[in-house]
C-alpha cells in the first residue's frame, strides 16, 4: 500500500471539510473493497477520510411507509435488523448473503453503493425496490444513481448519508454465486410495489445493474415462477468472462428470477 | 505517522506507526502477537481473523488506525490461565487441524458465529457452521474435525 494519511471524520461537515482540503483524497467507510483495492496499489489516494464512525450517517429508522438505513450501516447490521426483516425480508436477506460474516461485520450499504461494482448485490435491491439515495446535498432516485459500471450520478466529494426504501408488498432476492468469490454471477431482486412488479438484475450485466422490463411485464400478468420462466432471457448486454459466456448468464437470471419470484410467493 | 491507541486482550497499548498500517501488521510486528496469521492478504482466507469490539473481522483489512479507541480480541487473549477457551479445547480435542496455519482465524471465526446464533436464538447445526465458515479456508483437513470441534464448543460455551 502507498503512503497516505489517514483522518477520521467526526461529523459529516469534518468530513466533506476534510475531503475538500485533501490533494487526492479518498471516502473510507468499511474498507472492505478499498482497503484490498490499496493493497493490490490500484488506488493511492493522498489521504483517507474515515466516515465510518459518524452518527448521523448510523442507523436503521422507518420513515413514513419507507425503511431508511444510514450509509454506514454494515450489511451484518441490516441482514439481523428486526425491522427490515419484517418490512423487506428480501432485502435483509441479500445483505446476509455478501461477502462472508467477518466482511459483513465491516462492509457498508452507503460504500458498496457509492463504488457499484458491477457485481455488488445491493444495487439490485436499490434499483428493484426503487429507493433514493440521499446525500449531503439532495436526493437521488435510484433510475438515475447507477450510471453503469464503477459509475454513479454521485459528484466528486458527495457524500451518501441514507438509502430509503420504500416498503413493498414483497421481495426476495436470489443470487448465483462464482463459488470463490461469492459475487453473484447473476442476482435478481424482485419486488411486487405499489407501482408494480419490478426486477432488477446485478453481476451478470455489461454495464451493471439493470431493470428486466420483460421479466417485469410477465409479473404484471401475474405473479408466479412459471410466469417469469416462461420468458425468454435474451444474452444481448451480458457479460461473457471466464467464470462464463452470456448465454449461460442469461440462463442463470432466468433461473435466479424464478427462484426469487418463488421464494416471494 | 498515526498515533494509535486501543485495547488489545484487555491491555490499553499505544504506538506510532505509518497511517498506511494494517491492524494484522499492528497486532504481529508492533505488538508481537504472531497468533494472528497472514494468509491471503486479499481478505478471503480468514487466517488474519480476530474480534473487534467484539465481532470478527478480518485484520488484514483493516488499518490499525480505524481501530483507534476499539476493543481487539486476538488468539492469545481467549485462554484464562492454563485454561484453553472452550472452543480452543474443542480444536484440541476434536483435532480440528493439520498444519495450522488456519487455526487461529478458524478459532475467533467459530467463537463469533456461536455468540450471532446464541444472540439470534438460531440452532447451529452442521450446515450452518459450514455454510458459516465460507470465509475462513483450510488447504489440510477437508473441514470435517474443524465442523465437529465448534458443534462441540457450542455445546460447552
Amino acid at each position: 500500500m502507498y503512503e497516505l494519511t489517514y483522518h477520521r471524520a467526526g461529523s459529516l461537515a469534518e468530513a466533506l471539510e476534510l475531503l475538500a482540503g485533501a490533494e487526492d483524497g479518498a471516502l473510507l467507510a468499511g474498507g472492505q473493497t478499498l482497503v484490498p483495492t490499496m493493497k493490490a496499489r490500484l488506488a493511492a489516494p493522498s489521504d483517507l477520510v474515515d466516515i465510518s464512525a459518524i452518527s448521523e450517517l448510523a442507523g436503521i429508522r422507518e420513515a413514513g411507509d419507507a425503511v431508511e438505513i444510514g450509509a454506514m450501516t454494515t450489511h451484518g447490521e441490516v441482514a439481523g435488523s428486526a425491522l427490515v426483516r419484517d418490512r423487506i425480508p428480501g432485502l435483509a436477506a441479500l445483505a446476509g448473503l455478501i461477502g462472508d460474516a467477518a466482511v459483513r461485520h465491516r462492509g457498508t450499504i452507503g460504500g458498496s453503493l457509492a463504488n457499484n461494482d458491477p457485481a455488488a448485490c445491493y444495487p439490485a435491491a436499490v434499483l428493484a425496490l426503487g429507493a433514493t439515495v440521499v446525500t449531503d446535498r439532495r436526493e437521488i432516485p435510484a433510475e438515475a444513481f447507477f450510471q453503469g459500471m464503477f459509475t454513479t450520478d454521485l459528484d466528486e466529494g458527495e457524500i451518501i448519508t441514507s438509502v430509503r426504501f420504500p416498503v413493498p408488498v414483497r421481495s426476495a432476492y436470489a443470487k448465483f454465486p462464482q463459488p470463490a468469490s461469492r459475487y453473484p454471477m447473476a442476482g435478481v431482486f424482485v419486488a411486487e410495489t405499489t407501482r408494480g412488479p419490478r426486477v432488477a438484475v446485478t453481476g451478470a450485466g455489461e454495464d451493471g445493474v439493470f431493470r428486466a422490463e420483460n421479466l417485469e411485464a410477465a409479473l404484471a400478468a401475474g405473479w408466479s415462477a412459471a410466469a417469469v420462466s416462461a420468458v425468454e432471457v435474451s444474452a444481448e448486454g451480458l457479460a461473457s468472462d471466464i467464470h462464463g459466456q452470456a448465454d449461460y448468464r442469461a440462463a442463470l437470471v432466468s433461473a435466479m428470477a424464478g427462484k426469487a419470484v418463488a421464494e416471494a410467493s | 505517522m498515526a498515533d494509535v491507541a486501543m485495547k488489545v486482550n484487555g491491555e490499553e497499548v499505544r504506538a506510532e506507526v505509518p497511517d498506511n498500517t494494517l491492524l494484522v501488521d499492528f497486532l504481529r510486528e508492533t505488538l508481537g502477537l504472531t497468533g494472528t496469521h497472514v494468509g491471503c492478504e486479499t481478505s478471503q482466507c480468514g487466517a488474519c481473523v480476530v474480534h473487534m469490539g467484539g465481532k470478527a473481522v478480518k485484520s488484514c483489512s483493516v488499518l490499525a488506525a480505524a481501530a483507534e479507541g476499539a476493543e481487539v480480541r486476538t488468539v492469545e487473549g481467549l485462554a484464562d490461565g492454563d485454561a484453553l477457551h472452550p472452543m480452543q479445547a474443542a480444536f484440541n480435542e476434536y483435532h480440528g487441524l493439520q498444519c495450522g496455519f488456519c487455526t487461529p482465524g478458524m478459532i475467533m471465526a467459530g467463537i463469533d458465529m456461536v455468540r450471532r446464533y446464541k444472540e439470534d436464538g438460531r440452532e447451529l447445526d452442521e450446515a450452518a457452521i459450514r455454510h458459516e465458515l465460507e470465509g475462513n479456508i483450510c488447504r489440510c483437513t477437508g473441514y470435517h474435525n474443524i465442523v465437529r470441534a465448534i458443534d462441540a464448543a457450542a455445546k460447552a460455551m
